[in-house]
């Protein structure tokens, strides 16, 4: 049971499923660390990533990694023309409102996707160099899952890189520490809104054609995973993206562990580990002060 | 004024060293404060000195970050503000802090209801019940309010919200009032009519009031706190205080920096 | 006592707000009445609509009053259903007392999991309200031997109500009981509204931190509420197990919190009525569409959930302005 490559397999497994939780969640924490906008729909544009690529790799035999960078770029498209039209009405209404007006998106986009692509389950094709171990004497360990950890946290460390360093990550910190404040001193906050719900977008699909093989893309996916995205970001911190990282990392681990060591309530363990953190702390594990 | 008698029993409301910071930076320093049943005590001081946050820390909205509160001599320091006003604690707000969508007669309905513990019951209508129809009408007339009874929060003037308001903490039947610039907003012409309402108060109501406005701080208060930064000045008799030097200093401009 | 005047008390009292009792309070009855009489073959239906009334009307007390913001309130229908199953099946097959066991089953849900769904706020808040609901989806499904998982809870009987009104294959029974269940709620339910409970729930709505001056400890009275208003899911729930026969996990299904929701969108929240209209508008046109095209009725209901929240917030009650107005 505690043997080393076991241990090693299902960290691998744990923490690639983790940064593909983090990746989508991403986004949906800055938003709602800015404009404390409950964005039910934002599973949904990971989906849309996903289905996006699965057609150019279907219509036009596309390998996973040419289809990538298009499905995203597609994605933060619609995100952005989303946000000028029906995110407007959302922001101008209640919070009960919102929820409900982002689960009609959800409803009406779930049901496009069923329309062009039907009710079973897909995932990508995936290039050959990607599939296949990685086998030494100590453990056996899935090129993809460890494809998929350097790239999320290359993406994460170019995150905090423009966090850190830009003007822009400048402003949106300071958008999101006081959104009125920000305001004040001439921080266009609408419009580092929109270009930051853009972004997230971009990297929730991301996270939905690089993990489809954990997720696999199905009409319900944005409603399925809504839940587990919702944990992490509530448990991380509204509006903190290294709280959302770390309980992305940390729901992802105990989510793998869980249920390889106890089958029977393994899926139950994030659940009640969610409830446990936000028992005692409600704000979120990370949350700042 | 003549001089306080010596206090002899215990004080009803007592403030000990309390201290708040958030972060670095310190809200409430080391601040002391007795009130005896009876007590009329004006808190005064340059704005964002920190009266209100003393407020808070009192009633029990903010938790000091050390210090000790106690009302009729128990301590509550750590008790929860509701349970605070089962001891006898009530307070109004700077900013009118009513229940918009209610009507006059159904805020302070409400308050009855709350102190006389009716208002858990699941059945039964509050219309029924003798001991807060009466008890809210006798407020509301002696307010001068009565005709205002069926009225929205939203249609009332400032100042006859300001009235409810205070008349929203009076249903509570409180020993201890904490009143939070009481007069804020209200026309001079008004303040009269305010004057005689908090002059008319129980005798054994221990009071405490922040103002700004004088006039009704000299005809209210026996005793004053002058607060500045957080910290307390001076405490004494009214003259004392209004002969204080640096009070003055503080209130004219040239302040004493730390 | 205070010696005030007669007019004085009456002119307070009269400023207190109260659902009064009026001609449209018999709308509902007449219709309930008329499709029987009428459309028999929509009885069956009709039962839907009347469980999924009581089961709106339970949402819009947590929601619409207490403003407690829930995408998980299945899990309280859910287990009303399989407890009213589980009763039949293993303690009696009275449909009454199963009923009651439903509702318990429900509150007792709701009274476990308020506290800490009540400890947060906003978008953590529904989260919370989904994974409760997720995990009992989960529970029901894993632990077959008790609850049939994925085929669900059959095989039991339930007796005649009162002992003496068999449950007939027409549905007949099921649509009278439904209509009586239905009758006591919303009497239950009208009740609570006016009460000095009720006016303290509007008080925490309107300034929770006022009323926690005022003496009360909000978060126990939304708990209070929250419990009451499981306890009429749960009876839906129940309801529904003792009139169909069967529990499965539809019963706890996201998809069923999620059209309770948009019924009192639909409706209007906060106003008992909202629930009737928007549940009967909701279960009558889904069961037309749905059956057609489940996945282009969910795109028409995005759509109308989009441009109701857009431009009719209060539902079809506020568009026709019934609104509670002090007298």
């Amino acid at each position: 049971m505690i043997n080393p490559s076991t241990i090693a397999t299902l960290l691998v497994d744990g923490i690639s499923y983790g940064m593909i939780l983090f990746l989508i969640s991403a986004g949906l924490t800055v938003t709602l660390g800015v404009m404390r906008v409950a964005n039910l729909a934002h599973c949904a544009f990971a989906m849309v990533g996903g289905y996006l690529a699965l057609a150019l790799a279907q219509s036009w035999g596309w390998s996973l990694l040419a289809a990538l960078p298009v499905a995203t770029i597609l994605t933060v498209a619609l995100g952005a023309v989303l946000e000028r039209t029906v995110y407007r009405w959302v922001y101008a209404t209640s919070q009960l409102g919102q929820i409900l007006m982002t689960i009609g998106l959800v409803f009406v986009m779930i049901a496009s996707v069923n329309l062009a692509f039907g009710s079973s389950l897909h995932t990508l094709p995936m290039p050959a160099w990607l599939a296949g171990t990685w086998q030494t004497q100590a453990f056996t360990l899935s090129v993809y899952r460890a494809f998929l950890v350097v790239v999320s946290t290359g993406l994460a460390g170019a995150l905090w890189a423009v966090l850190e360093f830009t003007e822009f990550g400048a402003k949106l910190r300071a958008a999101v520490d006081n959104p009125r404040m920000a305001r004040c001193v001439g921080i266009d906050v609408p419009r580092i809104f929109a270009i930051t719900f853009a972004g997230g977008c971009g990297l929730a699909a991301i996270g939905g054609v690089l993990g489809n093989q954990m997720l696999p893309l199905e009409p319900w996916y944005a409603l399925k995973y809504l839940v587990p995205v919702l944990i992490v970001v509530a448990v991380g911190g509204l509006g903190s993206l290294r709280g959302s990282f770390l309980s992305a990392l940390l729901l992802g681990l105990i989510d793998t562990f869980g249920r390889y060591y106890i089958p029977a309530g393994g899926a139950f363990i994030i659940y009640v580990a969610a409830a446990a953190a936000l028992l005692w702390r409600p704000e979120g594990l990370f949350a700042r002060a | 004024m003549s001089a306080e008698p010596p206090i002899l029993e215990v004080p009803i409301l007592e403030v000990r060293g309390v201290c708040k910071s958030f972060g670095a930076l310190q809200v409430a320093r080391d601040v002391s404060l007795a009130l005896p049943a009876g007590a009329r005590h004006a808190l005064i001081g340059p704005n964002g000195a920190g009266k209100t946050t003393l407020v808070h820390l009192i009633t029990g909205l903010l938790p000091p970050s050390s210090g000790a509160i106690r009302i009729g001599g128990r301590d509550v320091t750590r008790l929860a503000a509701e349970r605070r006003v089962a001891l006898g604690l009530a307070r109004t707000f700077q900013i009118s802090s009513l229940f918009p969508g209610l009507t006059v007669a159904e805020n302070i309905g409400l308050a009855v209801a709350a102190r006389t513990g009716v208002e858990i019951r699941p059945w039964g209508s509050l219309r029924r019940r003798a001991q807060v129809i009466d008890e809210a009408a006798s407020m509301l007339e002696q307010l001068g309010l009565l005709a205002l009874a069926g009225r929205a929060i939203a249609s009332l003037a400032y100042g006859q919200r300001r009235l409810v308001e205070i008349a929203l903490a009076l249903a509570l039947k409180p020993k201890i009032l904490l009143l939070d610039e009481p007069a804020a907003g209200v026309a001079s012409n008004d303040r009269g009519m305010l004057l005689d309402l908090l002059l008319s108060l129980p005798a054994d109501l221990a009071i405490l009031i922040i103002e700004h406005d004088m006039s009704l701080v000299f005809r209210l208060a026996r005793r004053m706190t002058v607060l500045v930064d957080g910290g307390i000045l001076t405490e004494g008799s009214v003259a004392d205080v209004r002969a204080d030097p640096r009070v003055r200093d503080v209130y004219l401009g040239s302040r004493h920096h730390a | 006592m205070m010696g005030t005047e007669p007019p004085a008390r009456d002119l307070v009292a009269r400023a207190f707000t109260r659902h009064h009792l009026s001609w449209v309070d018999a709308l509902p009855w007449l219709a309930i009445a008329a499709v029987w009489l009428v459309a028999g073959d929509y009885v069956p239906l009709g039962t839907q609509v009347i469980i999924m009334i009581i089961f709106a009307l339970s949402l819009d007390l947590a929601v619409g009053y207490g403003g407690i913001d829930t995408l998980g309130h299945a899990a309280l229908f859910g287990s009303g259903a399989y407890a009213a199953g589980l009763y039949a099946l293993n303690v009696s097959s009275e449909p009454v007392t199963g009923l009651l066991a439903a509702g318990i089953a429900g509150a007792a849900v709701a009274l476990v999991t308020g506290p800490l769904v009540l400890r947060t706020r906003g978008i953590t808040q529904v989260m919370l309200t989904l994974a409760v609901s997720t995990v009992l989806l989960e529970i029901a499904n894993a632990w077959k031997p008790v609850t049939g998982g994925a085929d669900g809870l059959t095989g039991f009987r339930i007796a005649p109500v009162l002992g003496a009104f068999r449950f007939d294959l027409a549905g007949n029974t099921a649509y009278w009981y439904g209509a009586a269940v239905l009758a006591v709620t919303f009497f239950l339910c009208k009740g609570l509204v006016n009460s000095p409970f009720g006016l303290t729930i509007r008080g925490i709505r309107e300034n929770p931190v006022r009323m926690r001056l005022l003496g009360v400890p909000v978060r126990h009275r939304l708990l209070m509420l929250y419990t009451i208003s499981g306890f009429f899911a749960g009876w839906a729930g129940g309801l529904s197990a003792q009139v169909t026969k069967l529990v499965g996990l539809d019963t706890l299904e996201f998809v069923l919190s999620g059209n309770a929701l948009v019924m009192l969108i639909l409706g209007g929240t906060g106003s008992l009525y909202g629930a009737i209209v928007g549940a009967t508008v909701f279960v009558v046109l889904s069961d037309r569409a749905a059956a057609i095209n489940p996945f282009h009725w969910l795109f028409a209901l995005g759509i109308v959930l989009i441009l109701a929240v857009r431009y009719a917030p209060a539902g079809l009650v506020g568009l026709l302005r019934f609104r509670k107005v002090p007298r």
